[in-house]
């Protein structure tokens, strides 16, 4: 196995940057968003290094592993090391943060130094808890930064978000905090009912290991899901995110619902499913229920916006619903599916969310009904838009359609009901994407006042942004046999750890009959 | 084990080794009063200093290196210096110093400028502006920091229950006088310190009489025979150990702030110097819960199943009320004086667990949430709106664009205070948690209560962040340069902090090392 610690440098290399970017004396801060968008690139290029170095004919549960320990007394290891679900979301991870970096190139008048920095800092800060929440293979340092990451979130939402950013940024940290305190309880009692020991925290210890009654199995399942389930966020708990991702920046939303909220999907099987088998199973009704919902109760929600920036939060809470749903259908399609699900939902999020960005850059409003012909304005800024809306509702060919399918098919092999009710929520997606689009690019030519230029259409850094976004729809859409090939292990492996296996096709038709 | 009643006189044996980080205290206090009387007045507060905290080091060095190898109960049985003493004493040690350290700041004064030029005046009057000018100070709160460290160091030693008493008195008088010492708001601050007074004495007479009851009970007040007493079943009077037991305890949980007998927490905390509400918050809170430690393992587990649920209930109570009331507080100490009840109650939940665990973890908790506190009321004394300290939230407004680093600080220690990953404060919950979790269906509930009152608290504490840093700042408030001293214990307390949460291994195995009671 290789000998560096890959994983951990791609933490150390943003946060490096951080610092950097920090210790700027105030002549040169303009070398902060350079320096920032510098650090993220090696990042990217270390997780391609990792993605290449990854094995996936191993058998060998987590790769690239590196653990040391950390808090002995505690049973607590600083181990990090991946699957192809973590690899996946890690690598997306990477991509997206350049991404955004560039977008949020002019978020901050280049004349408040100090505020120039903080924002690229805290940016990098983020990206390096990111990587450390999908590498973390110990039940405590995934907690650590799974909480340790709403810092920079929740300044990055207060300090520099729109009018009600105050407001938003407790609204997050305070329903995040609440749930990620429920786990603790969780956390701490898996250590109990565990083998225990100077790495009773290591998660490849955990499972299949855990000695507790039916009952208590089933209340730390609670802890862990009540958590994710927020983080995702599903409903009822999803009430945060429109919040959230309206008061901050384009950029920060799209790391916050691109990535950050991944973290719930990803516990749900790292954590929920691999921990507690039965418990999982137990829960299974309920969870599915809920995510239906989500779906349906998402896609109304975003139809009926008029705030392009909620809208698209409310789809995320329907594209949640599909995660989760696919995810507790307990089939290795399903969770093939989600597992995709997460990595195309970042991309497509992104797009939307940045482009919507670039579109109030240019117009100053966040309402649908101050829009209308802007296609005759900014065309390629309208083509591009049509493109990541169409990801988004899942149109054969791009990405998005590959794991919706698949989730839908995986979950109509255990759940009908839910997967024929769930795709519902394809045609509604029809409904808001176009309905947008609609509304804000088609129609007349806006009439600008004489005196001000007329908005212009991408610049280069703008095209340079939405690029690698286009490109990923189209890659994944067409030839997502690179990224399933990594993925499919993994979720092989959470199927046999549950101890179920998928549905006969033959079975299944003749109990039909 | 000496015996109970010796017929004759006999020498009692005294491990001087042990028990010397006591005297070195009790004789640096004795010399500080020697100072008051023959220094000259400009170079008092000068040698004070240097006095207390050479002091202060001097026991620590001496613990260290000595009392480490003469773990004993010594004193005819009335201390025990053990692996927990030790601890306790090393940590009270180390944070008397940093709060002494707070204390010494001047801000350019003649003396320090937390405390009243002259106690005995009368507030406002001309005797008072009188002894102003006169460039008097109260150095005399040196000496009495030492007098309360020492009563303190046997708190955490005392074996029996006579000693115990005696500890507690001897910590509490300075501490009331102290309480009474501060510089503004001078009214509060008796005010304060006559609560302070009135309802400790009641505590300490409700802990009085427990001990007699106890002693009733099982012929002897030393806590080993107590706990003998009670397991072979001899005592007598069977009656008499259930309230002795609940009185004693009420006595200590006042100590502590713990709910129902918080009340007297919030008043003393706005009313004291605040650099001595630091100390108290931290090293009070300290010697408290160690004697409650040796009382509750030592002396009188063996009928824990009797009491037990009820002290569940008081911790339960403290969380809540502690967290739900801070959220309403305009005041800054008033706010850290209910967290400090919520903390309090935290606290609890690890001592119910009765564990050698739960031993270990409590007194990481007390060293990390000392250390915190000390520095976090070191900032409270340096943000000033004309000259006296702006406590009020609404001052606090904007902070984080005018002293950048004063804020970052303050913010960094609430986050400490709330819990958050990577600081003290989630360590120390850590601790404190996972042997409640390990001991029971009780423990669980307890703990649930617990995170749900920290998400409570976590939300008063980021109000405070977003006071400091999203809001516009407030004409006139600024935050004072701080001097060396208060500088040097802002940085331990924030060095204590981020050690201990982001490698605490080398803390924790020392207090798991000496989580052992010497019987």
């Amino acid at each position: 196995m290789n000998s560096l610690p890959l994983l951990t440098v791609m933490m150390v290399v943003p946060v490096l940057g951080a610092v950097v970017v920090a210790a700027l004396p105030a002549g040169s801060a303009r070398l902060a968003r350079p320096v920032a968008l510098g650090a993220s690139l090696v990042t990217l290029a270390l997780a391609v290094a990792g993605w290449v170095a990854f094995d996936t004919g191993s058998d060998a549960m987590f790769q690239l592993t590196e653990t040391h320990s950390w808090i002995p007394q505690f049973g607590v290891s600083y181990a990090l090391g991946v699957d192809g679900i973590a690899l996946a979301l890690i690598v997306m991870a990477t991509i997206l943060t350049p991404v955004c970096l560039l977008a949020a190139w002019n978020d901050v008048d280049e004349a408040e130094t100090g505020r120039l920095k903080r924002y690229f800092a805290l940016m990098l800060v983020l990206e390096a808890f990111m990587v450390g929440v999908f590498a973390a293979t110990d039940v405590f340092l995934f907690y650590v930064f799974f909480e340790a990451m709403l810092i920079p979130v929740y300044f990055l939402i207060g300090l520099y978000g729109g009018g009600r950013r105050q407001y938003a940024a407790m609204k997050f940290l305070l329903f995040s905090l609440a749930g990620g305190l429920v786990m603790l309880v969780s956390v701490i009692a898996v250590y109990f009912v565990g083998p225990g020991g100077d790495q009773g925290f290591l998660v490849e210890k955990l499972i299949g290991n855990l000695d507790g009654s039916e009952a208590a199995l089933r209340w730390m399942f609670v802890g862990f899901f009540v958590a994710f389930a927020v983080k995702a966020p599903m409903w009822p708990v999803h009430t945060w995110l429109p919040d959230a991702a309206t008061e901050s920046r384009p950029a920060t939303a799209v790391l916050l619902v691109g990535v950050l909220d991944k973290v719930g999907t990803y516990g749900m099987i790292r954590f929920c499913l691999q921990l507690f088998p039965e418990a999982s199973q137990w829960a299974t009704p309920v969870v599915i229920t809920l995510a239906v919902v989500s779906v349906i109760y998402g896609a109304l929600l975003a139809i009926g916006q008029k705030d392009m920036m909620r809208l698209i939060a409310f789809t995320s809470i329907s594209h949640f619903g599909f995660i989760v749903l696919g995810i507790f259908a307990m089939t290795s399609v399903g969770g093939a599916g989600s597992t995709l699900y997460m990595v195309n939902h970042g991309f497509s999020t992104a797009g939307l969310f940045l482009l919507a960005g670039f579109l109030v850059t240019r117009h100053g409003s966040k309402m649908i009904p101050d829009y209308g012909g802007w296609q005759r304005v900014t065309p390629v800024l309208a083509g591009t838009f049509l493109v990541a809306g169409l990801s988004s509702l899942a149109l054969p060919g791009l990405s998005s359609f590959v794991s919706e399918f698949l989730v839908l098919q995986g979950t109509y092999q255990r759940y009908r009901v839910a997967a024929v009710v769930a795709a519902l929520g394809i045609v509604l997606a029809a409904l808001y994407i176009l309905l947008m689009y609609q509304r804000v690019m088609t129609g007349p030519k806006p009439a600008f006042p004489e005196d001000q230029a007329p908005p212009r259409d991408l610049s280069l850094r703008e095209r340079w942004v939405v690029a690698p976004i286009i490109a990923s729809f189209v890659v994944l859409g067409f030839y997502p046999k690179p990224v399933l090939d990594i993925i499919n292990p993994a979720v092989d492996k959470t199927l046999q750890i549950i101890g179920v296996s998928d549905p006969q096709p033959a079975e299944a038709s003749g109990s039909a009959q | 084990m000496p015996a109970a009643m010796p017929a004759a006189f006999q020498a009692v044996t005294i491990d001087y080794l042990a028990v010397l980080p006591m005297f070195v205290v009790v004789g640096g206090a004795l010399v500080g009063v020697l100072v008051e009387a023959f220094a000259p007045r400009e170079r008092r507060h000068a040698v004070q200093v240097w006095l207390t905290c050479g002091t202060l080091l001097a026991a620590l060095v001496v613990l260290a290196v000595w009392s480490r190898d003469h773990q004993s109960v010594t004193l005819g049985g009335s201390v025990a210096i053990d692996g927990v003493a030790l601890f306790l004493q090393g940590t009270l040690l180390l944070l008397a110093v940093i709060g002494v350290l707070v204390m010494a700041e001047r801000f350019g004064g003649v003396g320090s400028d937390a405390f009243t030029p002259m106690g005995a005046s009368t507030p406002g009057s001309s005797q008072e502006d009188a002894a102003t000018r006169a460039g008097y100070a109260t150095s005399e709160v040196f000496p009495l920091t030492l007098f309360a460290v020492f009563g303190m160091l046997i708190f955490v030693s005392a074996n029996d229950l006579i000693t115990l008493f005696v500890g507690l008195e001897v910590l509490s008088l300075p501490l009331y006088v102290m309480t009474g010492l501060a510089r503004r708001r001078r009214l509060l601050s008796q005010e304060a310190a006559l609560k302070y007074f009135l309802l400790g004495a009641f505590s300490s007479a409700f802990f009085l009489f427990g001990a007699a009851l106890l002693f009733g009970y099982a012929g002897s007040s030393d806590l080993a025979q107590i706990s003998q007493a009670i397991s072979t079943g001899a005592g007598d009077l069977d009656g008499l150990l259930l309230p002795g037991v609940v009185l004693t305890l009420v006595g200590l949980l006042f100590k502590v702030g713990a709910v129902p007998f918080h009340q007297w927490t919030p008043d003393a905390y706005q009313g004291a110097p605040t650099p001595v509400t630091g100390f108290m918050a931290a090293c009070t809170k300290l010697a408290a819960f160690g004697a409650i430690l040796r009382l509750t393992y030592v002396g009188v587990g063996a009928n824990r199943w009797d009491w037990q649920l009820g002290v569940a209930v008081i911790a339960i109570l403290t969380m809540v009320v502690g967290a739900v009331l801070s959220v309403t507080q305009t005041d800054v100490k008033r706010l850290l004086a209910y967290s400090s009840v919520a903390h309090a109650g935290f606290i609890l939940v690890g001592v119910l667990a009765f564990s050698q665990a739960a031993i270990g973890g409590v007194m990481f908790y007390l060293l990390a949430y000392g250390a915190t506190t000390i520095a976090a009321f070191a900032i409270v004394a340096m943000v000033r709106q004309d000259g006296s300290e702006a406590s009020h939230l609404s001052q606090w407004a904007g902070l984080g664009r005018r002293h950048p680093v004063v804020a970052g600080v303050f913010a960094f220690l609430l986050l400490a205070f709330a819990g958050i990953p990577l600081t003290s404060g989630f360590t120390a919950k850590f601790a404190a948690f996972a042997p409640a979790v390990e001991s029971g269906t009780t423990g669980v509930v307890m703990v649930v209560v617990g995170v749900l009152a920290s998400a409570v608290t976590a939300f008063v504490y980021v109000k405070l962040i977003v006071l400091m840093y999203f809001t516009d700042p407030v004409e006139g408030v600024v935050a004072l340069q701080p001097s060396v001293p208060s500088t040097i214990a802002i940085s331990l307390g924030v060095i204590i902090t981020v050690v201990a949460g982001v490698a605490p291994a080398t803390i924790l195995q020392l207090a798991g090392n000496a989580s052992q009671f010497l019987l």
